[in-house]
């Protein structure tokens, strides 16, 4: 008896030391070099909602990626019939398929080969035959398909990882969630507004000459319709109209004379004292020697510089600019500029991204909530244990005691396991305030029941926590499966809650049910209770 | 200290059926509340949307918003007041409802708006909370599972833990505890978000708790005394455990109003769906769950013995 109480007495002093140990580097900034080098260092880390910041759910419009490998397969599809003499009445991308019109038989069967041959990737999804003119629909095959769809997904993780790792935030998260979500979280970012546009910029960097027509003003404002081959797109920069930007309007030719492929580097210059700063690229032997070609060949024009659809710039091409260096110039501040680098370094995204979910916190919303949390924990606590000591005397004082060493397991547990404190998280131990004493407050019924049945002070209390205990573990079971569940189904805050409530469980069931236990055999042992205080 | 004297013995059982009628009144008072308000007031989480909360350093009112947003094209917006804490200056929601199947960053434009008005300092962003109407359907179905599944699970607990009727009873008592916790949250207007699923959740787990006590303690004395009728022991054991169950709800009770009152207005929902949960667990855990049992023993059971 004497020494199974003395290993308990050490047990409980013992974790008490680990969690201690555990919780210091949360209260104290300056810990000693040695402490750092030998004990755990890790503060309890704060959720997004406390210390600010942004967390965003982004998703892949895999779609879009998949409509444009049918484009390109059916452009293909078009010149390889070209090149090997085969007569297709029409090429064409419907939706998530590409019509083929065949107008004779032979052609018919000859195409079947030339598609297992030439375009293993694409399936025949159905055919219809009148008047020996075949329509013939085609689409990505299955296995294609999937491979495909989760490749833009993983791409696009990693582009998104690049351009987070470039715009510098500490510690980000960035994980797949679900087929085709992403979930991006920032913690105490100052500007969500500059991190999303830089998140979600697709970056497709081309550059195409811009059209030297008669009627280019005409076409501008609409009054001629626009002839095959041209297009029409908007500046980056543009006056001022009151509250609305008017944006400069560009004609340019379709044909893409050099994309982003292209490109090594992209650093940021600063500029004159009359241009802004601008973006210096630099380009792969390939694509030096595509520049130089393209400049040689175009002297005297412009060459627009095309990002997103957005014209950067458009300047006009001097000389013949051999050494692959070209630059990007254009109405932006260093900031704007910057970003543009870091979106042109880390490349594109293989498919456009929306927000599907944003959730931020300002930091001075999460030092209030820290703040508001702390006071109803601190009046919240000091309501339970004066009302513990005035209802239960001693018996009160010890449940008190293991409340105190509760909330300490608790944050050591929070901090060890490297758990996130959400607001939600702060509730819960807020809650696990009040429902921690449940344990001692079934406990102290049975001691009392007990006792009026006249047994002696040892007996009750033996008594007491034997028969408290299955209703204690059932009822904290219970609690703990709902806490699961919670653990479960929330994101972010939600799982911060689940995770102090089934911590709280673990750490409140133990303290109340060892932790008095103890000090009642000590004092049954050494100080031979006689009667209980309760 | 003792609030219930030991020996009494308030006869609940005999009170089953007028607890039933206040009890369905209550559910009642909830159903009607949300037919009225046209179905839960849901908040930005399961509805979609944009929300951001502005707090502005000087007291600021609500009309110079409505004006500096004004040229915004933001169709349903809403703007409440947040409460302006005096000294501390004013603080707004704004709220967006969702527009078809994409989200404009409406909290860039917001964002624009109020500079163009208010210049750059006098102003900060609170938080900005942007739920897609995928994101927002699905989040709503998980939450409806959760709470199920949750309230299946403890019944299914209760049942391998006990016997088949006292898993009923507890099952049927939560599923009473949450119906009128969700019409008093719609009688007080509050909005459902995540936050207030995971309080439900939380509601389930510890109405549960006073329901296993209970049943521990019906266990117990039916192997004390087997003679004595159903009634009578699951009477006797709701009054041996009645102190403690109050106790245990009382100190929750306490420390949630403390939170109700204290914690801030983000956590007020959370608060206040936790200290209607907690009271009307308690309330079905004496006056419901338990005379389930007996009202199973009487009817279907004994037939089907």
């Amino acid at each position: 008896m004497k020494a199974s109480l003395w290993y308990r007495i050490v047990g409980v002093l013992a974790l008490l030391l680990v969690a201690l140990v555990y919780l210091l580097p949360s209260l104290t900034t300056d810990l000693p070099d040695w402490w750092k080098r030998f004990l755990p260092s890790n503060k309890i880390r704060l959720g997004l909602d406390l210390q600010g910041g942004t967390h965003l759910v982004l998703t892949v419009d895999v779609d879009k990626a998949l409509e444009t490998t049918l484009e390109r397969a059916a452009d293909e599809l078009k010149r390889e019939a070209q090149e090997k003499g085969l007569a297709l009445a029409e090429v064409q991308r419907v939706d998530k398929s590409i019509r083929v019109k065949i107008e004779s038989p032979e052609a018919r069967s000859n195409f079947e080969a030339f598609l297992r041959d030439n375009f293993p990737n694409l399936a025949v999804a159905d055919s219809q035959t009148s008047d020996g003119v075949a329509l013939v629909n085609l689409r990505l095959a299955t296995t294609e398909e999937r491979r495909l769809r989760e490749f833009t997904v993983e791409q696009a993780l990693e582009t998104i990882r690049n351009r987070i790792d470039q715009f510098g935030v500490t510690e980000p998260i960035i994980q797949r969630q679900g087929s085709q979500d992403i979930v991006v979280q920032l913690p105490g970012i100052q500007d969500p507004q500059r991190a999303k546009a830089l998140i979600g910029k697709t970056a497709l960097l081309e550059f195409k000459l811009l059209a030297e027509v008669p009627d280019a003003e005409a076409y501008l404002s609409g009054q001629k319709p626009l002839p095959p081959g041209l297009e029409i797109l908007s500046g980056y920069g543009g006056e001022r109209v009151g509250r609305r930007v008017e944006r400069t309007k560009y004609l340019v030719e379709s044909k893409v004379l050099l994309t982003g492929d292209a490109i090594a580097d992209a650093q940021v210059r600063p500029g004159s004292q009359l241009e802004g700063p601008y973006v210096a690229l630099e380009l792969t032997p390939r694509g030096a020697k595509q520049f130089e070609e393209i400049t040689a060949a175009n002297v005297k024009r412009r060459l627009a510089i095309i990002l997103d659809n957005t014209v950067y710039s458009a300047p006009v091409i001097q000389e013949r600019i051999p050494g692959g260096r070209a630059s990007i110039t254009g109405d932006f501040d260093i900031k704007e500029a910057r970003d543009l680098a870091i979106v042109l370094r880390a490349g594109a995204l293989p498919a456009p991204v929306y927000i599907a979910e944003e959730r931020t916190v300002g930091p001075t919303l999460g030092r209030d909530s820290i703040r508001q949390g702390f006071i109803s924990f601190v009046v919240g606590g000091t309501l339970v244990v004066l009302f513990m000591l005035v209802y239960y005397k001693f018996a009160g004082l010890l449940a008190d005691l293991a409340l105190v060493l509760n909330i300490l397991f608790l944050l050591a547990a929070l901090s060890a396991l490297q758990a996130t404190l959400t607001l939600p998280g702060i509730a819960g131990i807020v809650l696990t305030l009040g429902m921690a004493v449940d344990a001692n407050v079934l406990i102290n019924e049975r001691i009392r029941e007990e006792l009026r049945l006249g047994r002696s002070a040892r007996a009750a209390i033996e008594a007491g926590y034997e028969r408290a205990l299955p209703a204690i573990l059932d009822s904290n079971i219970t609690t703990f499966l709902s806490g699961l569940i919670l653990f479960q189904f929330g994101a972010g805050p939600i799982k911060g809650f689940a995770v102090t409530l089934c911590l709280g469980i673990v750490t409140s069931v133990f303290t109340a049910v060892v932790g008095t236990r103890v000090v009642y055999d000590w004092l049954l042992t050494y100080r031979r209770l006689e009667r209980v205080s309760i | 200290m003792e609030l219930i004297k030991p020996g009494t013995n308030f006869d609940f059982v005999a009170n089953f059926r007028r607890a039933l009628l206040f009890s369905w009144a209550l559910i009642a008072l909830g159903v009607v509340s949300l037919v009225v308000r046209g179905g839960p007031n849901y908040g930005i989480d399961f509805a979609g949307g944009t929300l951001v909360q502005v707090r502005f350093k000087q007291p600021t009112q609500i009309d110079e918003v409505r004006k500096a947003l004004a040229s915004l094209d933001l169709g349903e917006a809403s703007i409440q007041d947040f409460g302006g804490n005096g000294d501390r200056g004013s603080e707004f929601l704004v709220r967006v409802p969702v527009k078809g199947e994409q989200l404009s960053d409406f909290s860039a434009q917001v964002t624009s708006a109020l500079e163009s008005r208010f210049g750059k300092d006098s102003w900060e962003i609170q938080r900005i909370e942007t739920v897609g109407p995928r994101v927002g359907s699905e989040l709503r179905w998980r939450a409806i599972f959760a709470v199920l599944a949750a309230t299946l699970m403890m019944g299914v607990y209760i049942w391998i833990r006990f016997e088949l009727r006292f898993g009923i009873g507890a099952a049927v008592a939560l599923f009473h505890d949450v119906l009128i916790t969700i019409g008093a949250l719609s009688l007080a207007n509050y909005e459902f978000d995540l936050t207030i699923v995971a309080a439900l959740l939380t509601v389930v787990g510890f109405s549960v708790n006073d329901t296993v006590i209970v049943s521990d303690r019906i266990r117990e004395n039916l192997r004390k005394n087997r003679r004595d009728p159903l009634e009578k022991i699951i009477n006797r054991s709701i009054n041996e455990t009645l102190s403690r169950t109050i106790l245990t709800t009382g100190t929750a009770v306490l420390v949630l109003l403390a939170l109700f009152f204290l914690g801030g207005k983000v956590i007020n929902g959370f608060a206040f769906t936790l200290l209607v949960g907690f009271l009307i667990g308690t309330y079905s855990s004496i006056f419901i769950a338990s005379p389930i049992v007996l009202y199973l023993q009487n009817t279907a059971f004994a037939r089907a013995r």
